[in-house]
């Protein structure tokens, strides 16, 4: 039990530290219309924290997926999310949405 | 249909496989099949009525809503690993001696090993709560026809649960003298494997910085995506890009857990105090 609220205390005080930090860092968009994102090549300022929206303005769920950022998080049909990226060192790093492979493909470019 | 069989695949894996090793860790106890299969309806319920909320809890806390139940789950699930390792392994012995003292008769199926119990609800909840979105978008968006998508999901978790059968049937092979070392080291590396995604999905929510850039990327010598990659992910946790920080709290929870359990069989062993 003084694990779980150990990690309970770990995950407040880090909610309270986030939102802290948060307001630094610059905020970028992505939008998913017809299983594609827009734009399909982001660019992004190299070595700094970003606050990545991703907005799914498909009626079907997409996963936002990348290896190279180490990211993956689901997005409801119509809504947006948050995920943190970075900090990056300058490059190129693809991401893609993992439910509409096909189309759905992307590059974040740090510089 | 054979992406999207693929897809839910990759999601049913890794529960199938933990429920296939809790169920060899478990191998005698009565009752055995009953809270197991408990777990895993517990777990599908959790999972249908995630994915149902799902579009409004992803709006909360700044559309980190997800993230912030993806690092609770995955926070109670790494405690009752931890538990499982540490405490009910080296206690199981004292136990059984403290019974004999009072002059009760105790079996090991009279314990129900409810931290086994809850982290395979909670492993279920977890993956079966994005399959349950992706089909369920997958039937709404209208480019797949209803019996394709059902093909698709009884291949995909079929797969799963078929490979989850295979580690139960290799690891039932084991003599029963081995059995529970051997699933607790199965354990442990589950136990490593889900410290690195809670640490990835507080990376990934914000919430830590520090060590969050991935160390190496070995996604082109082995694709996460691919058979291997996804059956390793399940097994070991692997990951192709992970950050310091993961790989740091991967080796945390195994260290902590050799240590811990050297640590109380060694206080066990001890002769009892006269108290």
């Amino acid at each position: 039990m003084a694990s779980i609220h150990r990690w309970l205390a770990v995950c407040i005080a880090g909610l309270a530290l986030a939102t802290a930090a948060q307001a630094a860092d610059p905020e970028m968009t992505l939008v998913i219309k017809d299983h594609r994102f827009e734009p399909a090549e982001l660019k992004v300022p190299a070595g700094q924290r970003i606050k990545l929206i991703v907005h799914n303005q498909d009626t079907t769920p997409e996963e936002f997926e990348s290896h190279s950022l180490n990211r993956e998080k689901v997005v409801p049909a119509g809504q947006k999310v948050t995920v943190f990226i970075g900090p990056l060192k300058p490059g190129r790093y693809g991401f893609y949405g993992e439910y509409n492979e096909k189309t759905a493909q992307g590059t974040v470019v740090a510089e | 249909m054979f992406a999207a069989a693929l897809i839910v695949f990759r999601e049913s894996l890794e529960a199938a496989l933990f429920v296939g090793i809790v169920a060899a860790a478990t191998r005698g106890l009565l009752g055995r099949g009953s809270w197991l299969s408990g777990g895993v309806a517990i777990g599908v319920l959790g999972a249908l009525g995630l994915a149902a909320v799902a579009p409004h809890v992803s709006g909360w806390f700044d559309g980190l809503g997800q993230d912030v139940i993806n690092i609770a789950v995955l926070s109670v699930a790494l405690s009752m690993l931890l538990w499982h390792c540490i405490w009910v392994a080296t206690h199981s012995k004292e136990m059984a001696m403290d019974a004999q003292r009072l002059g009760r008769s105790v079996h090991d199926g009279e314990r129900k090993p409810w931290a086994l119990l809850t982290a395979v609800a909670l492993a279920v909840l977890r993956e079966g709560a994005e399959t349950v979105l992706f089909v369920g978008g997958a039937i709404t968006g209208g480019n797949t026809t209803f019996g394709e998508v059902a093909a698709a999901v009884v291949i995909g978790v079929g797969l799963g649960a078929a490979l989850g059968f295979v580690i139960y049937a290799g690891l039932s092979r084991v003599p029963t003298k081995h059995i529970f070392s051997v699933t607790n080291v199965f354990i442990a590396i589950l136990a490593g494997s889900i410290a690195s995604q809670l640490v990835k999905s507080l990376a990934q929510a914000g919430f830590l910085e520090r060590w969050s850039a991935p160390v190496w990327d070995t996604s082109h010598l082995l694709s996460p995506d691919s058979a291997l990659g996804t059956l390793l992910h399940a097994l070991v946790g692997y990951d192709a890009t992970p950050s310091a920080a993961q790989l740091a709290s991967y080796v945390a929870v195994l260290a902590l857990i050799y240590a811990g359990t050297k640590f109380l069989r060694r206080t066990q062993s001890l002769p009892p105090r006269a108290s």
